[in-house]
């Protein structure tokens, strides 16, 4: 019956938005020292463990969750998130720079460690992508920003369902297990998922909202827009209830750190398959 | 103890390497000669090497991973990849000869790389073509286009011809083989221009 839908999808040839008239960053990048770091800025966001890896502690890189280089609308693009700060977030309950909330994709994202705001990593990255969000305008949310937002699914998001929308749509380059697929060279063709080498319980991708919205614009790689929003929400619940490295701000308690950080998005501290989320290292 | 178990490892290994070259030499008869059940040489068409046609009418198939040329000849043999030359070929095969013959030319040296990329080539294959949708090549068929797993085929000294070919083919529906519909996407969104500058880029890329 999977095939059925996903081969009507396809025949339907649903094309995502490419979010008509979305902000262009830069192409070319700029001459002498700057642009020197703004190259280094853009290899550490492309391979953020081989060209960063003092702060990386998994095996994903920038680009996985922010496509083409960070450039792509609807793809939590860079240039949009740029003018954004400093703003408040809930998420600490302060106001954040953008070194901050650099700092805390190093603390989450890639379940590694914060690079000092001076450091040479910050200064790239800062480099870069100050340099792609060249023209925009301040304080102003342009469209494609962050992911979309779903409405909410008719039925509650159901990891069961995800399962099966996994194996059908995701497997194929994730892998049946959610691993990832290795090159020759070791490193990662596609990234993992869940477990081990993925993002942690406190990266803004365990919250299956956040995961909904990514995966219903930008997946499966290269036919976004292609999943039912009901398609999208399942298979990111599932892929959210797996297993996956600890909540760095850990209390010493799953259900205190539940109770502190986490609410009903998502799925730490729940029991699934048998095991307390969140209560494996 | 430990003498021991180095003799059984040794001969263990010994007797895996019998079977691999007696496999080998399955595989490369087939590959050189043809089958007993009357499936001619791929060497005939795809060339001694496997480095395909110099026109791209036949592909290179050297060096391609054993479970993607397993999986087109299955799809030769059932009609779910539409070829007039493969289909009676695939047919005649059996499961046994299509292991041994796959193994064969997976194990054969990548085909040399050929001609000269371009500036627009290269950036569809290693950055995409976003405004209209498409992610890079490489994204899926690894750096420099040495393929990815048994999804994705090396597409590094392919004969740019014989890929042009499989995107009209794919943008005309006429071939349907590729998982989730990932090349049918691309292939309706880059224009004939995109194609032919990405076509000749892998044909020059080196694995």
């Amino acid at each position: 019956m999977r095939t059925v839908v996903t081969l009507a999808a396809l025949v339907a040839t649903v094309l995502p938005a490419f979010a008509e008239g979305a902000f262009q960053p830069p192409t070319a990048f700029p001459e002498g020292p700057f642009g020197e770091m703004v190259a280094k800025g853009e290899a550490i966001f492309t391979e953020t463990g081989k060209n960063a890896p003092a702060y990386v502690g998994n095996g994903l890189s920038c680009r996985n969750c922010h496509l083409d280089r960070g450039r792509l609308a609807d793809s939590a693009p860079m240039w949009a998130a740029f003018v954004l700060y400093p703003q408040y977030r809930a998420k600490n309950k302060s106001v954040n720079t953008f070194t901050q909330r650099l700092q805390d994709c190093f603390r989450f994202s890639m379940n590694g460690k914060a690079p000092e705001a001076d450091s040479e990593v910050m200064v790239a990255l800062q480099s870069y992508i100050y340099w792609l969000a060249t023209g925009a305008p301040v304080g102003k949310k342009l469209p494609g920003q962050g992911y979309p937002v779903l409405p909410k699914p008719a039925q509650a998001p159901s990891p069961e369902r995800g399962k099966l929308v996994f194996a059908a749509d995701c497997a194929l380059c994730h892998g049946a297990d959610g691993q990832g697929t290795k090159a020759a060279d070791g490193s990662y063709q596609f990234p993992p998922l869940w477990g081990p080498q993925s993002y942690n319980w406190g990266a803004g991708m365990h919250r299956v909202n956040t995961a909904a919205g990514f995966i219903k614009a930008n997946m499966p790689f290269g036919r976004g827009g292609s999943l039912t929003d009901q398609d999208a929400w399942d298979v990111a619940a599932y892929i959210d209830s797996r297993p996956r490295p600890q909540d760095p701000r850990f209390t010493g308690d799953v259900a205190a750190t539940r109770e502190k950080y986490h609410n009903d998005t998502d799925y730490y501290g729940e029991t699934v398959d048998g095991q307390v989320l969140g209560s494996k290292p | 103890m430990v003498r021991y178990l180095l003799a059984g490892t040794l001969a263990l290994g010994t007797l895996a390497a019998t079977v691999a070259r007696a496999d080998d030499s399955i595989g490369k008869r087939i590959f050189e000669e043809g089958s007993a059940s009357g499936a001619p040489a791929c060497a005939a068409c795809h060339g001694a090497d496997g480095a395909g046609s110099p026109d791209g009418q036949f592909p290179a198939i050297a060096g391609l991973d054993a479970h993607y040329l397993a999986k087109q000849i299955a799809d030769f043999r059932s009609g779910h990849r539409v070829n007039e030359t493969m289909e009676p070929i695939a047919q005649a095969l059996t499961d046994a000869e299509v292991g041994a013959v796959t193994a064969h030319v997976a194990a054969l040296p990548a085909p040399a790389a050929e001609g000269a990329g371009s500036k627009e080539g290269d950036a569809i294959a290693t950055i995409g073509r976003w405004a209209v949708g498409v992610p890079a090549c490489e994204a899926c068929h690894g750096r420099n286009g040495i393929g990815s797993g048994a999804a994705f085929p090396a597409l590094a000294g392919q004969k740019a011809d014989y890929i042009v070919a499989q995107f009209a083919a794919w943008r005309a529906g006429t071939r349907h083989n590729d998982p989730l519909g990932l090349m049918k996407a691309v292939a309706d969104r880059l224009s004939e221009a995109d194609v032919a500058a990405v076509a000749a880029h892998f044909q020059a890329a080196r694995r």
